[in-house]
């Protein structure tokens, strides 16, 4: 009986048996959206229709065969390690298994990879997903298609997922709250080739590079897509990460990065799921309308009453999706509307109207309190004739008799609000005071808590009245021990953090004012008046930048290459005097970078630098020339092959090489064969690239021959040789 | 122990992220379970069947709380503690006599060691009450307080008793595993047992109708089809999973006529029709059918045209419980995206301009219930009988002090 159990697994999925399929989790979002909460409680903590988020991920990646999940943990790793150790997923028997990965001073995504790379745990594709993602699509058909693109195409590092999803007509934003995505994707391979979540909504426009109409048949340009945040990755892409050590954002920086720079010619594909669902809780607006999906059972089975996540309480779903765990106790009065979950032995009061919210456990509410469109932690305390829209309250908070908390206000943990005090909308309330710097913009931010201080003294005035809790500045006292004072206790009002009220009504948890989408659609109609105008400009703009730009492109490359190769030489120089290689390396990948060029302009010009280093030691025959050169390529032998990963780049060392033969320095021409000679047997240039350049050369004037003549035996005995060295070329 | 219990918690898992399809699987290896259950249960000297019992019925209650829309768990469940009562009576009837004389012993011993010979006494004497009156376990189950019959084992008297009784607990265990192995066979051929029936009931050229896949209905289909008999099906799909043109294929394969018409043209082909045929989720202790969303609509235009309704469904989906039990929960909703293509839809879902509060709701439910008096007859793997006949079949495979098995626990 054992045995067969055992077996069912490796059955039902003999892929997953094979490669196990590994995961990377990062329990940390690296960003501040969900301050003050965040500040006290990591991210992935957060329930999530009463289930930490981080379950609904595991759930997730256990469903779709994932056997081996790092979770990369940074704030509050402690809290992370200690809810996994505790939790079904590190106990429960079977292949998945949940490894912790901690670092303290990793402060972006591109950190974390470093970490795990570093750690050498990944050992081949992997999924590279964030603690706060949702979804139930099945994994197996874009895994299917990641590794047989892998096979025919090693540069294909990365596959994104995408999904279909309208944005707003008016917000320009998404139901998640993000700003609209343009994407533009090549219908055939689905290969992304471009990507920009910071569209200039102003402009109506979007610019794009002139070469992705040159190279490519056909593009199609999307703004209807939504980004889960779920990548299949190989291993490539942790290499990546740790060679441009300047990445951080995985989308901002490495996506961009790869598709502006062409970085090794790495390519990014995406997969877009259908009918399934994937969304990541990025902000305030994006955790209610995740909720609400949950709610309506959009994530299935990853829903309250599918005993997946949480606690493992049974909760019934009633009709309307009224999701009530068992130990509710309910006035008769009480009146429960549709999509709204109950947790467990909450108590609900009389008359009090409860709709479209999550109300956690052990909370209770007082009689003729108005819930609506609010998530409700757990053990909060809402006493009577309070009324709450659209409102975050963490757990343990306490509302006195008659707080009336408006739109979009998040009450941090035990924050104790008293009686008949109404939080204005868009308020953070937390025990823990602001930090005073968290970017670089202090200047800015100094401001921003200036406005905040009068804006709560005011608060504070009317507090006194009313005997209450905010206590502002008062950073002695004891913050995080009682909030359960006497009355009032110490809290803090927080000022927004980023962005202005725009910013705040996009990204909240309350819909946007009527008032707010008033005047979006005037702006709309206005607009409207010259529209077709900016329709045309924008397909236009991407048809005509190519002739505009190509006309002087020529001439204006050739200075930039002189300039370029100058760089190189320069930053060769510096390698000479003792700098690592691989720093060597970098700085030339940088030059690269900033100047546009492509790999192969490096190793030209890298194998100028090496040449004319050969002539700085002091010759006086040809032999010792030669030595000397031979000298130097085997030093740096190592570097320019670094360069060299195809015969195109190859080919152009040579033609450099017979550049520098027949111009600059023609005390190399004589040994321009040997030197070929040479450059072959270690392998730095292969068979294939100096017969293409000898074919090249055939058809050139005679006096381009004259070093395909010199070469005229090396060729030839090229030509004829047997077919073994095939295999050491390949390595070349 | 430690690996029955961990055989436990993989099946609940299972159960619980719902990775068994189908009731026949899941009451299969519901069985296969609760078997390695018993036989790795240590027994005591007395009180063998109820310790059975709690053991079961203690591993019962968190498998039926796992998956509570399968209710084929429950059922299998509540078998298997009938089985036990029935074993354990049997035995107990065959040791009558046997009985007799070791309690006289049994009160010997009792009388030297229990510091509370009174209620020892009376302890005895409803032991001794209990076995001659042999069908009444109940007051073996419900009445005697353990303290009193626990010291019996400690003090057993002779070599002879001891080796009879621990004969006699093998004996109890080994017939269990056996009729459990049965209930496991019957599980497994009820597809076979029901087909056989099928030749009986579909005529020549007679037109049948079904909704959805059921493989029951496909296996029963396929023996009248092997019978030579020729007929001709109508598909109602079964939207929103289309699990009907799955069956079309099948039966095809097979070389049957077959007609695929959309669920909302049922009524209008019924009068066409000589008997529809559907399989069920559940059938419940009244005689009604829990079954896949849209055959309540089926049975209604069977009913109106007067065609004959028939259920086919192994006797493993017979369940005890009626369906306004508030522990049954009757349906499941389902994923709306089986119904709706999230992306084409999302801009109604918009929260942040429709004022917060979802306007667009989709609902999928899995099952319809029918009433009895809809159906006109059941096929399980017994025979065919009429849903007035259901209470009977329930009395047979059930104790009707399993009807709940939670309750007793907690209490």
């Amino acid at each position: 009986m054992a045995q067969k159990k055992t077996h069912r697994p490796s059955a039902d999925d003999p892929e997953v048996e094979r490669i196990p399929l590994q995961a990377v989790l990062l329990a940390d979002s690296f960003a501040q959206k969900f301050r003050p909460i965040t500040l006290e409680r990591p991210k992935v903590l957060l329930p999530l229709v009463n289930a930490p988020m981080i379950d609904y991920t595991l759930a997730w990646l256990e469903s779709v065969g994932v056997d081996e999940v790092f979770v990369f943990c940074c704030a509050h790793s402690q809290q992370v390690k200690s809810y996994l150790e505790n939790s079904q997923w590190t106990k429960q028997p079977g292949v998945f298994s949940v490894a912790t990965i901690e670092s303290h001073d990793a402060i972006s995504a591109g950190d974390a990879l470093r970490v795990i790379h570093e750690h050498g745990v990944i050992r081949g594709d992997f999924i590279l997903i964030s603690g706060d993602t949702v979804s139930n699509m099945s994994l197996a058909k874009a895994l299917y298609e990641h590794k047989e693109r892998r096979k025919k195409d090693p540069h294909a590092v990365m596959t994104m997922i995408i999904k279909q999803s309208k944005p707003s007509v008016l917000t320009h934003q998404t139901r998640l709250g993000d700003d609209e995505i343009v994407m533009a994707i090549d219908p055939e391979t689905k290969e992304l080739l471009y990507y920009e979540d910071k569209v200039d909504l102003s402009q109506r426009l979007i610019l794009l590079d002139k070469m992705l109409l040159v190279e490519n048949g056909a593009i199609s340009l999307h703004n209807d897509k939504q980004d889960c945040y779920v990548d299949i990755c190989s291993l490539g892409v942790l290499d990546l990460f740790v060679d441009n050590f300047d990445y951080q954002h995985l989308r901002r920086h490495f996506v961009k990065g790869l598709l502006v720079d062409d970085i090794m010619g790495c390519k990014i594909f995406t997969h877009e799921i259908q009918s399934s669902y994937a969304a990541r809780v990025d902000n305030f607006k994006s955790y209610d309308t995740i909720s609400k999906d949950i709610v309506q059972r959009w994530t299935y089975p990853f829903v309250p009453d599918v005993r997946y996540l949480g606690n493992g309480l049974q909760i019934k779903l009633d009709r309307e999706g009224i999701y009530k765990a068992p130990d509710v106790v309910q006035s008769r009065s009480a009146h429960i509307d549709a999509f709204t979950v109950l947790g467990n032995a909450t108590t609900v009061g009389d008359n009090t109207k409860i709709s479209n919210s999550v109300i956690g456990q052990g909370c209770i509410i007082g009689h003729n309190v108005v819930i609506e469109g609010s998530f409700v932690w757990d053990n909060v305390t809402i006493e009577d004739g309070c009324k709450l829209s659209h409102a975050l309250i963490c757990d343990g908070v306490h509302l006195r008799e008659g707080v009336i908390l408006e739109p979009g206000v998040i009450i941090s943990f035990k924050v104790e609000v008293g009686q008949n005090i109404v939080v204005p909308t868009y308020s953070k309330v937390s025990l823990l005071p602001q930090p005073s710097k968290q970017d670089s913009d202090e200047e800015l931010e100094y401001a921003d808590s200036n406005t905040g201080a009068i804006e709560s003294t005011s608060m504070a005035t009317v507090m006194n009245t009313s005997k209450l809790d905010f206590a502002l500045g008062t950073s002695d006292a004891n913050i995080s021990g009682k909030p359960e004072f006497q009355g009032s206790g110490p809290g803090y009002i927080w000022s927004s953090s980023e962005g202005g009220t725009e910013e705040e009504c996009r990204q909240s948890i309350a819909p946007i004012p009527a008032g707010k989408l008033l005047e979006l659609l005037q702006s709309k109609i206005s607009d409207n008046n010259a529209p077709d105008q900016d329709m045309i400009i924008t397909p236009a703009s991407g048809e005509l930048l190519p002739d505009s730009e190509s006309t002087f492109g020529d001439g204006d490359d050739d200075r930039e290459y002189v300039d370029f190769e100058k760089e190189v030489e320069a930053t060769f120089q510096r390698g000479l005097t003792g700098v690592e290689k691989e720093n060597v390396i970098l700085e030339i990948n940088s030059l690269r970078l900033s100047c546009n060029m492509e790999q192969a302009d490096c190793a030209g010009a890298l194998f100028h630098s090496i040449m004319k280093q050969a002539l700085v030691a002091p010759y006086s025959c040809k032999n010792e020339l030669y030595a000397n050169t031979i000298k130097e390529i085997i030093k740096w032998g190592d570097l320019l092959k670094h360069y060299l990963t195809t015969t195109d780049e190859e080919f152009e060392v040579i033609l450099k090489f017979e550049d520098i033969c027949s111009g600059t320095t023609r005390d190399f021409a004589p040994l321009f064969s040997n030197i070929l000679t040479f450059l072959y047997d270690k392998e730095i240039l292969s068979e294939k690239a100096i017969l293409s350049w000898a074919q090249e050369k055939e058809g050139a004037d005679e006096s381009d021959k004259i070093f395909t003549k010199q070469a005229e035996q090396f060729i030839k005995w090229l030509r004829e040789a047997p077919e073994e060295d095939d295999e050491d070329d390949a390595d070349a | 122990m430690p690996d029955i219990q961990a055989l436990v918690n993989d099946f609940i898992l299972k159960l619980k992220r719902r990775k068994i399809e189908g009731s026949q699987a899941t009451a299969r290896q519901t069985a296969e379970l609760l078997r390695a259950v018993v036989s790795h249960q240590r027994l005591p000297y007395t009180n063998q069947a109820l310790a059975l019992l709690d053991a079961v019925r203690d591993i019962g209650e968190q498998l039926i709380a796992a998956n509570p829309v399968e209710l084929a768990v429950g059922n299998i469940v509540r078998r298997v503690l009938h089985i036990i009562r029935e074993e354990d009576l049997t035995s107990v009837a065959s040791a009558v006599d046997g009985l007799g004389l070791s309690t006289n012993s049994d009160d010997d011993d009792n009388f030297e060691h229990d510091d509370h010979p009174i209620l020892s006494a009376a302890a005895v004497a409803a032991a001794a009450r209990s076995t001659l009156r042999a069908p009444s376990l109940q007051t073996l189950l419900e009445g005697l307080p353990e303290s009193a019959l626990a010291p019996r084992p400690s003090s057993s008297g002779g070599d002879s008793e001891g080796k009879s009784k621990s004969a006699e607990r093998k004996k109890l265990k080994h017939d269990v595993i056996e009729a459990i192995n049965e209930l496991i066979q019957d599980i497994e051929t009820c597809h076979e047992q029901i087909s056989e029936q099928a030749v009986g009931l579909i005529h020549q050229n007679e037109v049948i109708l079904t909704l959805g896949r059921s493989k029951t209905v496909k296996e029963f289909l396929f023996a009248a089809n092997e019978k030579k008999r020729s007929f001709r099906v109508f598909i109602a799909e079964g939207a929103p999973r289309y699990q009907g043109h799955v069956l079309a294929k099948e039966l095809v394969a097979k070389g049957l006529q077959t007609t695929v018409i959309t669920d909302s043209a049922v009524f209008a082909m019924i009068s066409r029709v000589n008997m529809v045929i559907v399989g069920a989720h559940a059938i419940m202790a009244n005689g009604g059918v829990i079954a896949p969303v849209g055959i309540n609509m089926v049975a209604l235009a069977a009913q109106r045209h007067a065609v004959p309704f028939v259920v086919v469904a192994g006797a493993h989906k017979l369940c005890p419980l009626y369906p306004h039990n508030p522990e049954v929960l009757l349906n499941d909703l389902q994923c709306p995206s089986d119904l709706l293509d999230f992306g084409e839809f999302s801009d109604c879902m918009d929260f942040s301009t429709s004022g917060g509060s979802p306007l667009l709701h989709v609902v999928n439910p899995a099952f319809d219930f029918i009433p009895s008096k809809l159906v006109s007859l059941f096929v399980t793997d017994t025979g065919g009988h009429s849903p007035s006949y259901m209470y009977r079949l329930i009395a047979d495979y059930y104790s009707s002090d399993d009807f709940v098995v939670e309750r007793r626990i907690k209490s």
